[in-house]
């Protein structure tokens, strides 16, 4: 069966409609059937229609996500209370040590982001690992920093990357891997996006399983989660009527 | 006896909106192989330019087989040639020109 590739985090200028159509119809090119815009919490389900529509007429799926960035604990549960059953996708942005556990622990959430810049603080260690592979999220690793960044800045960030994604492979966290393109000329097709993984120790299967199986189950439990058949995992509505 | 090189012939495609010398985009291929690998993994690519075209923005590039993984993911990492934001995408890969050449028909049809 061909494998179907998804990129969860394509980060066009929504002011900018133009550039918003220029990347879908781009990813749909690249070979991607899926793909995930990072939405704000406020937008209304227009754009979020319209949006469906463009990626409708470049004949690739949308997924509906929203990017997280709580500064307490606190603020991270009443968002994921406000917003879980309005966005297909969840991700956090882990900036520090007490959200990047909290994020972890919580079934709601998708996918655990750890910033570029600061990676050097570890925040993705074991007791992390075992938090998110318990709680099914995912780590997210974009591409961008690896692209934008040079010289000393990137040997830390790989050095960076190649110890979270050992972590996460020793605790079964499954790995995603995801543009973070704000243009065009970031983006890049699912092969070589799992050829750029090998920089940072993924091998060739995990490699491709980031960019197509696991960012797939991820919109694919969601669904099933957001159906109005869903009852708990495992349990769904079949039929209804008075013969049941 | 010394083993054949087995090679791998990889079509690219140039994604810029200026046109490129062949020159300007072979050195960036070996900067980004050297940035990424080394003195050590570029000499083992065995890197060689078969064929340009600067109009079509259309490239063929020869490499051993055991580094086509580490030249695909140096070609990935090219953002800039001489300061113009670039791009550059696989469209196909093979072990021979004329196997490529039919991909890369087919895949431009």
């Amino acid at each position: 069966m061909k494998r179907k590739y998804a990129d969860l985090h394509v980060c066009p200028d929504l002011g900018n409609d133009g550039q918003v159509a220029r990347m879908i119809r781009k990813t749909s090119e690249l070979g991607y059937q899926l793909m995930a815009i990072p939405l704000p919490q406020n937008l209304p389900e227009e754009k979020i229609r319209t949006l469906q529509d463009v990626c409708g007429e470049c004949k690739i799926d949308f997924a509906s996500r929203v990017d997280l960035r709580p500064r307490t604990s606190n603020e991270l549960i009443k968002s994921l209370r406000k917003l879980r059953r309005r966005f297909e996708i969840i991700a956090v942005m882990c900036e520090s040590k007490h959200i990047a556990r909290q994020a972890a622990k919580d079934r709601r959430v998708d996918l655990l982001s750890f910033p570029g810049h600061d990676r050097r603080r570890g925040f993705f260690d074991k007791a992390e690992a075992e938090l998110a592979s318990n709680a099914l999220a995912c780590l997210e690793i974009d591409l961008k920093p690896l692209l934008t960044q040079g010289g000393r800045e990137r040997i830390r960030l790989l050095s960076s990357l190649r110890r979270e994604v050992a972590t996460a492979v020793d605790f079964h966290v499954p790995v995603v891997v995801s543009s973070g393109a704000s243009n065009e000329l970031l983006m890049r097709k699912p092969r070589e996006a799992a050829a750029l993984t090998s920089l940072f120790g993924l091998d060739e299967v995990s490699a491709l399983e980031a960019v197509s199986k696991n960012p797939m189950a991820i919109v694919k439990r969601s669904r099933e989660k957001l159906s109005t058949r869903f009852v708990a995992p495992g349990i769904r509505l079949i039929r209804r009527g008075k013969d049941c | 006896m010394l083993k054949r090189m087995r090679r791998r012939y990889l079509g690219l495609k140039i994604d810029c909106d200026e046109m490129l010398g062949s020159g300007e985009f072979m050195s960036a291929v070996w900067d980004a192989v050297l940035r990424l690998y080394g003195e050590y993994g570029a000499s083992r690519a065995a890197l060689a330019l078969i064929d340009y075209d600067a109009a079509k923005k259309l490239v063929i590039l020869r490499t051993s087989h055991t580094t086509a993984g580490m030249v695909r993911a140096a070609l990935a990492s090219i953002t800039k040639v001489h300061d113009r934001p670039v791009a550059v995408h696989v469209l196909a890969v093979s072990g021979t020109i004329r196997a490529l050449s039919e991909k890369m028909m087919e895949k431009h049809t």
